[in-house]
């Protein structure tokens, strides 16, 4: 299904290429919007940070509406430890102008309790978190090497067979 | 136009604007990479210097350059990637495919028209310019667990122009892991502004495990996206914002 996907997503017109792509930036920004309903100095943990997970609970003030960004103070916001699949997670959201404008991580699941700062440190993130193959207009695929005949059988090979337009 | 050819053993597309005989040129340019770094092609030099029939001093110009680049890079990641076997060989099969990517990435850009090309070579991608007006390029990235199906999608936007991508399943035999029989991560990608620093850095975090992966990230410039052995992720601040939803 999912190869069918992407290959349909190649066929697409560029026209409609552009707008898929629009729509993604679109989805991307009313998220941010969503998430920054955070209020009372209780971080929640959703909206792609670090700590989100499925079991993550999510403490929203009553005021704290779907995109009522005005009303969200500036600041740093530090949350709870969440138990995550990965381990105990917290979080800092940094939130100006009403939208968080940065999610840093305090605690990392090999730091034990210690609370750290991090700079480009990767960190747990779930698979939900992520861009899927349906949304994006792929141009080419990327993947450990493969050989020749490896080739044939790829994703990258469905692609260049609708791609040879020239 | 987009076209694919053999070499290196893998497969390359090519999607461009420009001058359709810039694909004779890249195609001749991994030609030329693979006559002379192939290990497996009995008259290739680099055959010949690991046979030591070739003394280094006397080898060319370019493979001294590329053999000194790995060596620099032996440096940087803490012996992580390195371009010998752990028998000894010399093999820089491990730096010449993103160094000719590198080299075919400056040969069209000098013909280019506008300069909108994405280049992939067996699972590495390096870009310039746009997929189209307003639309980046998007590299998907193979699921490891299912390699029919995709992972996630990667924009290349700004400086970032390179996706490299090593993997532990799929002709894992080029590296070699350290300190332990299976590597931590099934298979690494790495966004940087150049494809030997991302495809180098992809190789040393599967090769280093967890601590060349903290410890990488901390001293380079790169976005680093990790499946570890249970599918679990883990994702740099930047790759978290280039493929979140």
């Amino acid at each position: 299904m999912r190869r069918r996907a992407a290959v349909a997503s190649v066929i697409a017109s560029a026209g409609v290429i552009i707008a898929g792509f629009q729509i993604g930036s679109a989805v991307s920004a009313t998220r941010t919007t969503t998430s920054a309903g955070l209020s009372g100095g209780t971080a929640t943990s959703t909206g792609g940070s670090a700590a989100a997970s499925p079991g993550a609970t999510a403490s929203p003030a009553p005021t704290a509406a779907t995109g009522s960004t005005g009303s969200a103070q500036d600041g740093t916001f530090t949350g709870a430890t969440e138990q995550t699949p990965f381990g105990p997670m917290q979080v800092a959201a940094v939130i100006s102008g009403g939208k968080i404008t940065d999610v840093k991580v305090l605690q990392r699941t090999d730091q034990g309790g210690r609370s750290v700062q991090i700079s480009n440190q990767a960190d747990p993130m779930l698979r939900s978190e992520v861009l899927q193959s349906q949304s994006a207009n792929v141009s080419m695929i990327g993947g450990a090497t493969y050989t020749s005949e490896g080739y044939l059988m790829s994703l990258q090979s469905a692609l260049d067979k609708a791609g040879f337009t020239g | 136009m987009r076209q694919t050819f053999d070499t290196m053993g893998t497969v390359v597309s090519l999607e461009w604007s420009g001058d359709p005989s810039q694909l004779d040129e890249v195609s001749s340019l991994f030609e030329a990479a693979d006559r002379r770094f192939s290990l497996y092609r009995p008259d290739s030099e680099l055959r010949q210097v690991a046979d030591g029939t070739l003394e280094l001093l006397d080898a060319s110009a370019e493979l001294r350059e590329v053999y000194a680049t790995a060596l620099g890079w032996r440096g940087e990641t803490g012996g992580a990637f390195t371009p010998h076997r752990p028998d000894g060989t010399l093999d820089l099969n491990g730096i010449v495919k993103a160094w000719a990517m590198s080299e075919a990435g400056r040969a069209l850009g000098r013909g280019g028209t506008g300069g909108d090309w994405c280049l992939n070579v067996g699972g590495d991608v390096l870009v310039s310019g746009q997929a189209a007006p307003g639309a980046p390029w998007v590299v998907g990235i193979v699921d490891p667990a299912d390699r029919a199906g995709l992972l996630t999608a990667v924009p290349v936007v700004g400086a970032r122009r390179a996706v490299a991508t090593s993997g532990s399943a799929e002709r894992g035999d080029h590296i070699w892991t350290r300190g332990r029989e299976r590597a931590e991560f099934a298979q690494v990608t790495v966004v940087a502004d150049d494809i030997v620093t991302a495809d180098v850095l992809a190789t040393a975090i599967v090769s280093g495990g967890a601590a060349s992966l903290d410890d990488l990230t901390a001293r380079f410039d790169v976005d680093v996206l990790t499946v570890d052995r249970e599918g679990a992720l883990r994702a740099t601040p930047g790759m978290r914002e280039l493929v979140a939803k």
